[in-house]
């Protein structure tokens, strides 16, 4: 457990200070937001029904825009090899890599969004669930950023590659979390169900992976 | 402890770089490898490392422990040296020491005399002193064999005696030394696998 908090807190350090984290993701984030309203002109019916859409559009693509960093110059400076050397298996070294992430870009641009929603008309009682679904969603955003940055490893320049692969993967999560997020509009019996397979899709995410990225990451370094 | 390496063949890109190669190494000794580039040296150490597989042959590391590859009882210094330049001198060391299970930072910092340096960002040091601090991790964290490729690259005169000393003080220890190189690295009793006469 120590040896996976030493990589979270370097990892976390890592970002702070290098930018590309949470800073620059925000940034985007806050950009996307700003210019929806500019193109589709000031129609706050129209604004109100597709802020949920439109706030998690901008988040995959916000979490996106840092995930090909999470593999790549530990790759470049051998100490991805190292790692796989240390006393905790490569996939527990995966999952803190992409824990670190989460919490780097995926957990602040979950809190963050909602908030952004006034600028979207977002309706007020949407803010709570909205908030909850992207918190769950954005585990498996980080862990299936993590995976893509994990099969472009080897390859210079794979950050527009990680995107077109792992944008796919993401359907399933923009689909339950907008329904989620559309909450006690959309009726209970809509808004609970879009919670629990949102939830499902980021167990399994947590539990295949670590494996999948770990077996990606050996191909690469034989 | 003994470090054995039975009939290994290495293949890299369906070349064939060496084949038949054997080897010991006992507790308290060191091996050093030579041969012109591209025989295999570092091919070996990755494959002592467990990052490559052999496509022939095995290793047998006999009174190490039992449950860990010998990858996992090994410190690999390469050509990359695996710093952040963001974090300090340090930090990188911080890292590692957590990360591969404790270690002493006084004493790597001590062993290749980058004390003073110890507060600056590891992304100003010269190319020989992000060396030293690859080599620290050697006095960092104890591991009974160590795998290094051209250790002395970019060294002055001052760190390759402290490389030197370090490197005798793991052998007295009972540690376990193998090294590529095409310089002397000046290490006592050492054995020596010459590459060219495995390609004829």
């Amino acid at each position: 457990m120590k040896i996976l908090a030493a990589l979270i807190r370097r990892d976390l350090t890592l970002a702070w200070r290098q930018g590309g984290g949470v800073g620059t993701a925000a940034g985007f984030f806050l950009t996307v937001v700003v210019l929806l309203p500019l193109g589709i002109g000031p129609d706050q019916v129209l604004l109100q029904r597709i802020a949920p859409g439109a706030l998690w559009i901008a988040l995959l693509l916000s979490v996106l825009l840092s995930a090909d960093s999470i593999y790549q110059t530990d790759f470049e400076d051998g100490s991805l090899e190292l790692m796989t050397m240390g006393p905790a298996p490569l996939e527990m070294v995966v999952l803190a890599k992409a824990f670190a992430h989460w919490l780097a870009a995926g957990l602040p641009l979950a809190i963050l969004a909602p908030m952004l929603g006034f600028l979207l008309n977002l309706a007020p009682e949407l803010v709570l669930p909205l908030t909850v679904a992207m918190v769950i969603g954005s585990v498996s955003l980080s862990l299936l950023a993590s995976l893509g940055a994990a099969v472009i490893v080897g390859l210079r320049r794979g950050g527009v590659l990680v995107s077109l692969l792992i944008l796919p993967l993401y359907v399933p999560v923009l689909i339950f979390g907008v329904s989620a997020s559309r909450g006690a509009l959309a009726g209970p019996d809509i808004f609970a169900p879009s919670l629990l397979i949102l939830l499902a899709i980021s167990l399994v995410a947590l539990v295949s992976v670590p494996v999948a990225s770990a077996a990606a990451i050996r191909a690469y370094l034989k | 402890m003994e470090l054995t390496g039975r009939n290994l063949a290495c293949e890299r890109g369906g070349r064939q770089v060496f084949a038949a190669l054997n080897f010991t190494v006992a507790a308290g000794h060191a091996l050093i490898l030579r041969g012109p580039n591209g025989a295999g040296k570092t091919s070996l150490l990755r494959m002592i490392a467990g990052l490559i597989e052999p496509a022939e042959g095995e290793f047998v590391l006999q009174g190490g422990h039992q449950d860990l590859e010998p990858g996992q009882q090994a410190h690999l210094v390469a050509h990359q040296e695996a710093l952040k330049p963001a974090l300090t001198v340090e930090e990188n060391l911080q890292f590692w020491a957590g990360f591969l299970g404790g270690g002493d930072i006084e004493r790597a910092l001590e062993a290749l005399n980058l004390t003073a340096l110890a507060g600056f960002s590891a992304g100003l040091l010269s190319a020989g002193q992000k060396r030293r601090l690859a080599l620290a991790r050697l006095a960092l964290v104890p591991r009974a064999i160590w795998l290094l490729d051209e250790p002395s690259v970019g060294l002055d005169a001052a760190s390759q005696v402290k490389l030197q000393a370090l490197v005798h003080t793991h052998l007295e220890k009972g540690g376990i030394v193998v090294a590529a190189t095409h310089t002397e690295l000046g290490i006592r009793d050492a054995a020596t696998l010459d590459f060219s006469e495995l390609a004829a």
